[in-house]
């Protein structure tokens, strides 16, 4: 025991630290790096999963790009929705962050009411949503009824359908929304209360307090955001099943259409790691373009020191 | 004013946030007739329960019950299990190689599904594994990097000394972890149990892949069974999924105080 403590103590080789962590690291290797540099050489093989596979190095990808029709659509499906759900998610999780963090009371009550959907499973969430979008006897066109707007088909039109899928992803914003209200109330008051003083006037405050404080949250909920637009596959899959005419076809729902559907492991490995890519690309922008930000925000903070002093 | 404005918005959306809700549970417990209504009944003239009973028997869900605490039950533990202990082996010690391996589990949080998806179906293919309940349990028992990371924040906030007295006393490190941290990491334990529980009880993708027959299935995909293009039976999906989101809404009100105080904070200021 004594012998094990000055090992810790001067840093000499113990055993027992990795002993504690083998659980993650035994995982690691068969649960994540194993299947990554699995895939990864399976994007390189047409191998389907009973049978012969055969190498045929970059073929899979330069099909993917050069011949095939679905990848680009699916991707321009995603990269749609993404654009939308991805600003929508952030900006509206802020505003009802605001809110709650400006009410005088009930505050436990509202934070639970939207943080409520979030619990629930996607496919419970589908059957909800499919249910408000019926065009018969939905709860949407009932209320749109009263603003003379006729019976809309919500799931059967090709633009209404992304449009239905962005809303009810939306309805589990709550996460975010919730990360957002912690970072709110990190905010030091007398940070408002200088620039109150100084005749800050309110949209200039949120201009060059909350939002540079809130920086680091506000990059994080960006950059699961983004995920979770890329990986966006049990509403679609439930809710649309990619129609009408293809138009919710996402792009996870083209890798796993090649997956499980075609059983194209090789190709639809290849899909993964593109979208792997992108996602990685994406996150790695967000954080570069929110470093030049922050150094804004240290600047920021140097001249709001001088003008308290 | 301005107080006014923010209730009444919050009113409004809080409404507009409940109300799907609201809407499920009556379509369950409504009259056939009634249900088909327009405009919609919102108060019924009766109550009909026992849609809740009809529509559990009309597919095996005592099985996909089963099913589901088997998976939920199994992996939690294991979660618990295996996330205290790395938790406690990156917040404790000083090991060659330990902030470079802590950087890399931080990365694998980033790393989507998808991608691990289609390798992870091989691999249990290939140890005979799909159309069990294995894969849905045994990845589980070796630590959730987000938990890991959420549990060790904690543990940091636990003073040194207690560990050093306890050393004194000739406890083991294990000693130390298992007598001393783990109870006093309770409400950290309790919020990787319950969040744990409401990926495993909501999971649809997981087993959507690695299950096949019905008698393996679990509630999710029993419920997705009911989507039907052809017959949709409203009542049967309503009051089935009513039942499906009980547990993670009774849960969540349960854990509440630690979801809201706890985690979110310190998960993402790092």
């Amino acid at each position: 025991m004594a012998a094990m403590q000055a090992g810790k103590r001067r840093a000499r080789f113990s055993i027992t630290p990795y002993l504690f962590i083998s659980p993650w690291a035994l995982g690691f290797l068969f649960f994540t790096l194993g299947p990554l540099v699995f895939s990864l050489t399976m994007s390189f093989y047409d191998w389907p999963v009973v049978g012969e596979r055969t190498f045929v190095g970059l073929d899979n990808y330069r099909t993917m790009l050069m011949d095939d029709p679905m990848f680009w659509e699916s991707l321009g499906i995603t990269s749609r929705f993404a654009l939308i759900y991805v600003p929508f998610n952030i900006v509206l999780s802020f505003l009802l962050a605001l809110l709650l963090h400006h009410a005088r009371f009930g505050v436990g009550f509202f934070r639970t009411a939207f943080y409520l959907p979030s619990v629930i499973s996607g496919v419970a969430l589908v059957m909800i949503w499919n249910w408000i979008y019926s065009s018969e006897y939905g709860l949407l066109n009932y209320m749109l009824s009263f603003a003379g707007i006729g019976p809309v088909n919500w799931l059967g039109d090709k633009n209404l359908a992304v449009v239905a899928i962005i809303v009810a992803s939306l309805w589990g914003l709550g996460g975010t929304m919730l990360i957002l209200l912690t970072g709110l109330k990190g905010i030091p008051r007398e940070l408002y209360e200088a620039a109150t003083v100084s005749g800050v006037p309110g949209w200039a405050q949120m201009l060059f307090i909350t939002l540079p404080m809130l920086g680091p949250m506000l990059v994080f909920t960006f950059i699961t955001s983004i995920i979770a637009a890329f990986q966006q596959l049990t509403i679609a899959l439930l809710l649309t099943k990619g129609g009408p005419q293809n138009a919710t076809y996402f792009f996870a729902m083209y890798i796993y259409d090649n997956a499980f559907k075609f059983y194209e492991m090789g190709y639809a490995a290849a899909g993964s790691w593109i979208m792997f890519l992108i996602v990685l690309a994406l996150s790695m922008l967000v954080m570069r373009w929110s470093a030049a930000w922050s150094y804004y925000e240290g600047e920021l903070k140097s001249k709001d020191g001088g003008h308290d002093a | 004013m301005r107080k006014l404005f923010i209730h009444s918005a919050l009113t409004f959306l809080a409404v507009l946030f409940i109300l799907p809700f609201y809407w499920t549970f009556l379509s369950a417990v409504k009259s056939t007739a009634e249900l088909y209504q327009f405009p919609p009944v919102f108060w019924p003239a009766e109550w009909h329960f026992e849609n809740f009973l009809t529509s559990w028997n009309k597919l095996p869900f005592n099985t996909f019950l089963w099913n589901s605490t088997v998976v939920v039950v199994l992996s939690t533990i294991g979660q618990l299990i295996s996330s205290s202990l790395v938790a406690f082996g990156f917040a404790r010690f000083r090991f060659p190689g330990r902030d470079a391996l802590f950087i890399l589990l931080l990365a694998t949080m980033m790393i989507p599904w998808d991608v691990k998806m289609i390798p992870l179906y091989m691999e249990f293919n290939y140890l005979g594994w799909i159309n069990t309940l294995k894969p849905l349990i045994v990845p589980s028992w070796f630590a959730d990097a987000f938990f890991v990371f959420m549990l060790r924040q904690f543990i940091m906030t636990i003073p040194l000394e207690i560990d050093e007295a306890a050393r004194m006393d000739g406890a083991s490190s294990f000693d130390i972890f298992w007598r001393i941290h783990l109870p006093l990491m309770t409400p950290a334990l309790i919020l990787v149990g319950t969040f744990h529980f409401m990926n495993a009880w909501n999971d649809y993708l997981g087993p959507l892949i690695f299950l096949n027959d019905q008698s393996k299935y679990t509630l999710t995909l029993g419920l997705a069974l009911f989507k039907d293009p052809h017959d949709i039976d409203i009542t049967a999906v309503a009051s089935i999924t009513t039942l499906l989101c009980v547990p993670p809404l009774v849960l969540f009100f349960f854990a509440q105080r630690y979801i809201m105080e706890g985690a979110v904070g310190s998960a993402v200021k790092g």
